[in-house]
This record gives structure tokens, C-alpha cells and sequence, in this order.
């Protein structure tokens, strides 16, 4: 019995991980851009287009505004379509990438947000391009705080695919709710509280110690 | 070499609409360090943005070389501000970015193969005599360094101008003239003709051979730093000359000398002699000048309360010194 439970347990952590690991990966790849639009087309920045800002924010807020476990159901529809199933760690990745992307946008656009517009006029004035400014300027500038922001963003997906446990999504949040919820097992949902709450430091942990290695604005 | 023509650049917003700059001529020609000293609020640093057009004149033209950048397309803008390097108060160094990557900045967009960019900013860390810190990082410089490594960058693709806004601004007096010395030796040396904005009149005097005074958006007068050191006509240039001038105009009785020192020598006790030679005493209410190889450079205030006569001798004396003066207080 014993044995029994530290094993799910084991395969929920495996579960856990890999479901946010992947999504917040794959969540990257869609909301750095789109956070870069977003960023870019605002007013008076490099690339100034009322239009374009609007649409993206428009799609980032609509998406963000929505709670992730009614999204979750929502997309039913399309995770099936996407994934061939709905149910399982893997079937999970979509919803959770579709919810994180505008919000891992947002965390982009702030981390953009936060350099110097004088380092921008600098590069503004030596001729470089709206490509260049955006990969030599402001993605290696904000470096560090994209860095921080993706121990943020690891931290909510993961809350998210907690969530996703519940309805079928596989991961620690699975193993609370049918052992810790349905089973009234609360030594069980003690342990997967305690895990999970491990979990979200490590990352915090390790972000920042790596993002205070990289960022060259402190004196060594 | 740069030439504004009818310039006027207005901030508008939903709500207010700026003037900022206003019908503003003026030319530089090749080899020039050309002054623009105004006060805070005078347009100073979006003239100088005009220039590479990082601000759009609103109306007006641009010539640079005898183009006018106005008309240029963005593809094109690109290559001529590769030909005007620019520095700033706050020197916007690449924070994560080593010294020796800054200086390749403007380099790796121009297109030039890492080597020969590596090998070229190098050569510019010896000009500004930073070759030990080529791996340090901005933050690891204080602000002296870190606005040589910003020259050095300016410099990086053999610009035929140099824009500095408040480049000393943000330095102790003593940097301040090094880096102006500095620039000094660019201009000289590399013969790159450079633009300097700023506040302070001591910079325009240590450097410049032309100067343009603004205020409001407009240049209230523009010259030989010669020329308007000597003979401000304008009131921004004379209270930025004389910066307790205004205070001094409400002494009524007291009568005050504005003498100017440009290099005549310092070894003679030329106030000594004046007190002597008109047999008048007078009080020195400040002075402002400096000893540049055996010679005096700078102005000094007087105040004396001698009555026409006296006064005539007291001009005559200076006429004959070849020393220019100007009559403060209660003018006749
Ligand atoms: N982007 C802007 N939008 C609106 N007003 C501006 C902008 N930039 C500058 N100004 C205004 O224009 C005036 C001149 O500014 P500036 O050129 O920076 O002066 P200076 O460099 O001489 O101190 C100031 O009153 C400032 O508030
Ligand atoms: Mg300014």
C-alpha cells in the first residue's frame, strides 16, 4: 500500500514536471514574439503601429481574462483535435500552453518595458535596424529579467497543471484530488501540497541564482 | 557640413501640442566644435536629435553633406547615422555587454566581420587609453570610463561627426575636463567635427570656436565664442556668462566692471595697476578666471563707486591694456 502510493506519487511528480516543463517551453516559443509585437508596436517604441498593438493586446487580454479551468473546458474541442485525446499529461500541454502564451507575453513585454530607452537611442543613433535593436539590443539587455520572469511563469504553469488534475489531466494534481479529495487520504494531499510547494521553490531557486550569474549590471 | 534650414519641431499629443524648437538656421561647417548652450527646457536635445533625425523635424530641412536627410528613406538614415557617432549624459553603454562588445556594437550593424571589428575597437580602447579594461563591464566603470568606452563606440565606424548631449553633464570638474580634452584631440587628430550641447558656459569655453545660444526653442544669437563671450547681445547669453548678473542690475549706485581676460598675460597685476592708476578702490564681487600657460583666460567682476571722471580713467586704462570690459549696474 505503502509502496503503492509513494510510486503514483513519484509518477505524478514525473508527470507534473514534464507537463510544465514542456508547456512552459512551448508557451515561450509563442509568447516571446508576441510579447515583442506587443512591446514593439507600442507608442513610440522602435516600431510604433496602433493597429497591430491593439490586436495583440486585444488577443492577450481576452485570453488572460479567461479563468484557466473554464478555458480548459472550453478547448476540449481543439485538445482533442490537437492531441487525439483529451485526457492524460500530454492532451493537458495544450490548454496549458494556449493559457500561458499571452501570459508569458505580458511577462516579456514588462521584462522589454524595463530597458533603458536611452540604451535604444544609443542604438537608434549608430544605425541599427528594428531587427537588430530587438535581437542585439532589447532581448540580450532584458536577458536576466526574462530569465526571472520564466521562474514566474514556471511557478503559475505549474499551478495550472494542477488544475488540469482535475479533470483528467494526470500530474500531482490528479493524485490530490483522487487520493486527497475523493478517497479522503489527506496524508496523501498533504504530501502532493508539501511536493508541489518543493517543486515551485526549486525553481526559484535555481532561477535565481542563474539570472544573478548572467546579469553583468551587478559589480563582480 | 550640417546645415538646418527653417527647422521647427512641435510635440503634439492628444491633449497639448509643444513647440519645442522653432525656425531655428544655422550651419556647421567641417572641422568645427560647435557649441548649442542654452538652460534646461531650451530645445537643446531635440535640436541635436534633429540632427540624425532621431526626432522628425516637423517642418524644415536637415542637410548633412549637402543631403537632405528629410527626404531620406529609412534604409538610407540608417547609413548616414552611421556617419554621426553620438553621446550622451547618461552614456547608454550595453549593460550586458563587455567594453570591448559595446565598441564592436556599431560595427557587427554596419556588417564588419568580427576580426576586423574586434581589431578596431581595440585600436579605439588604446585612443581613449582604456586598453586594461576591455573585458570589464560598464558597471564595473565609473562615469569618466564609461563615457570614453561611449567615445569610443561613437567612433567605432569613422563617423565625420561627433553628437554630444551633456556629455560631461553627469562628471565631477575634473573628468569633465579630460573628456573634454579628449574630444579636443578627436577633433584635431581625426579632424571629426563635433556638436556639443550643454549648460555649463565653461565647456563651450574650454573647446568650442563656435557657439549657438538657445532658449525657448529658438538661437537668440550665434557666433564666434570669441564674439559672444565678449559681446553677449542676448539676455540668455549674458546671464549664462554672468549668472549674478540680474542681482547685480538692482545695486543702483554701486557701479559694476565686467572685465574680460583672453590671454593677456598673467604675470601682470593688471587690477593692482587700475586701483593705482585711478587712485579708486574696488571691491572684486567674483572671478572666474584661469591660468592657461602664462596667460589669463576668464572674466572677473568689479564693483567701484567713482564718479564719471574716474570712471572715463578707469576705461581708458583698460582700453590701453587691450582688456575688454563692460558696464554693469547703473549704465550711462
Ligand atoms: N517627446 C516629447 N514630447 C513632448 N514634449 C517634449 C518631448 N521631448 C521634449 N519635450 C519638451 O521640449 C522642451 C525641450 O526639451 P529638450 O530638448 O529636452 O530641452 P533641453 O535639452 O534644452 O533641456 C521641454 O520643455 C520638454 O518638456
Ligand atoms: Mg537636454
Amino acid at each position: 500500500m505503502r509502496q503503492e502510493i509513494i510510486e503514483l506519487l513519484l509518477l505524478g511528480i514525473g508527470e507534473t514536471l514534464y507537463m510544465t516543463l514542456v508547456s512552459t517551453a512551448a508557451a515561450y516559443v509563442l509568447g516571446v514574439p508576441l510579447g515583442v509585437l506587443v512591446y514593439i508596436t507600442d507608442s513610440d517604441r522602435i516600431c510604433e503601429n496602433r493597429v497591430l498593438n491593439l490586436i495583440t493586446g486585444v488577443i492577450i487580454n481576452l485570453v488572460r481574462s479567461v479563468p484557466f479551468l473554464i478555458l480548459l473546458v472550453a478547448l476540449l474541442p481543439f485538445t482533442r483535435w490537437v492531441a487525439g485525446t483529451t485526457i492524460g499529461s500530454t492532451a493537458t500541454i495544450v490548454p496549458l500552453v494556449v493559457a500561458a502564451a499571452p501570459f508569458v507575453a505580458r511577462l516579456v513585454e514588462s521584462s522589454l518595458k524595463e530597458v533603458d530607452a536611452g540604451v535604444i537611442e544609443a542604438a537608434k543613433a549608430m544605425g541599427s535596424s528594428p531587427a537588430q535593436i530587438i535581437y542585439k539590443v532589447l532581448l540580450p539587455e532584458a536577458k536576466p529579467s526574462l530569465f526571472v520572469g520564466s521562474t514566474i511563469a514556471l511557478a503559475t504553469i505549474l499551478g495550472y497543471s494542477a488544475m488540469a488534475g482535475f479533470v483528467g489531466g494526470g500530474g500531482l494534481g490528479a493524485v490530490a484530488i483522487n487520493y486527497g479529495y475523493y478517497r479522503y487520504q489527506t496524508n496523501v494531499m498533504l504530501v502532493t501540497v508539501i511536493l508541489l510547494v518543493i517543486i515551485v521553490q526549486l525553481f526559484q531557486e535555481v532561477g535565481i541564482r542563474f539570472v544573478n550569474k548572467i546579469d553583468k549590471r551587478t559589480k563582480q | 557640413m550640417i546645415k538646418f534650414e527653417h527647422v521647427s519641431k512641435e510635440f503634439i499629443s492628444s491633449k497639448t501640442r509643444f513647440l519645442a524648437v522653432e525656425n531655428v538656421s544655422f550651419e556647421v561647417q567641417k572641422g568645427d566644435i560647435y557649441g548649442i548652450i542654452g538652460f534646461s527646457g531650451a530645445g537643446k536635445s531635440t535640436l541635436v536629435r534633429c540632427i540624425n533625425l532621431l526626432e522628425v523635424p516637423t517642418i524644415g530641412n536637415v542637410y548633412f553633406d549637402g543631403v537632405n536627410l528629410t527626404k531620406a528613406g529609412p534604409r538610407e538614415l540608417r547609413k548616414y547615422r552611421q556617419k554621426m557617432g553620438m553621446i550622451f549624459q547618461q552614456f547608454n553603454l550595453l549593460a550586458q555587454r563587455t567594453v570591448l562588445e559595446n565598441i564592436c556594437y556599431p560595427l557587427e550593424v554596419a556588417g564588419v566581420k568580427k576580426r576586423e571589428a574586434k581589431e578596431r575597437a581595440e585600436e579605439l580602447l588604446k585612443l581613449v587609453g582604456l586598453e586594461d579594461k576591455a573585458n570589464a563591464y560598464p558597471a564595473q566603470l565609473s562615469g569618466g570610463q564609461k563615457q570614453r568606452v561611449a567615445i569610443a563606440r561613437a567612433l567605432a565606424t569613422n563617423p565625420e561627426v561627433l553628437l554630444c548631449d551633456e556629455a560631461t553633464s553627469a562628471l565631477d570638474p575634473i573628468t569633465t575636463k579630460s573628456i573634454l580634452e579628449l574630444l579636443k584631440e578627436i577633433n584635431q587628430k581625426l579632424g571629426v567635427t563635433i556638436v556639443i550641447i550643454t549648460h555649463e558656459m565653461g565647456v563651450v569655453k574650454q573647446i568650442c570656436n563656435r557657439v549657438a545660444v538657445m532658449s525657448g526653442g529658438v538661437i537668440e544669437e550665434e557666433g564666434t565664442v570669441k564674439d559672444v563671450f565678449l559681446n553677449p547681445k542676448s539676455e540668455t547669453a549674458r546671464k549664462l556668462i554672468l549668472p549674478a548678473r540680474e542681482k547685480l542690475l538692482e545695486t543702483g549706485e554701486r557701479r559694476v566692471l565686467r572685465i574680460v581676460f583672453d590671454g593677456q598675460s598673467s604675470f601682470e597685476p593688471i587690477i593692482a595697476q587700475l586701483v593705482l592708476e585711478t587712485n579708486t578702490l574696488v571691491n572684486i564681487l567674483g572671478a572666474d578666471t584661469e591660468n592657461i600657460g602664462g596667460r589669463a583666460y576668464g572674466q572677473m567682476l568689479i564693483e567701484h563707486q567713482s564718479d564719471r571722471a574716474v570712471m572715463k580713467k578707469m576705461k581708458d586704462f583698460l582700453r590701453r591694456k587691450g582688456i575688454y570690459f563692460e558696464e554693469g549696474g547703473s549704465q550711462e
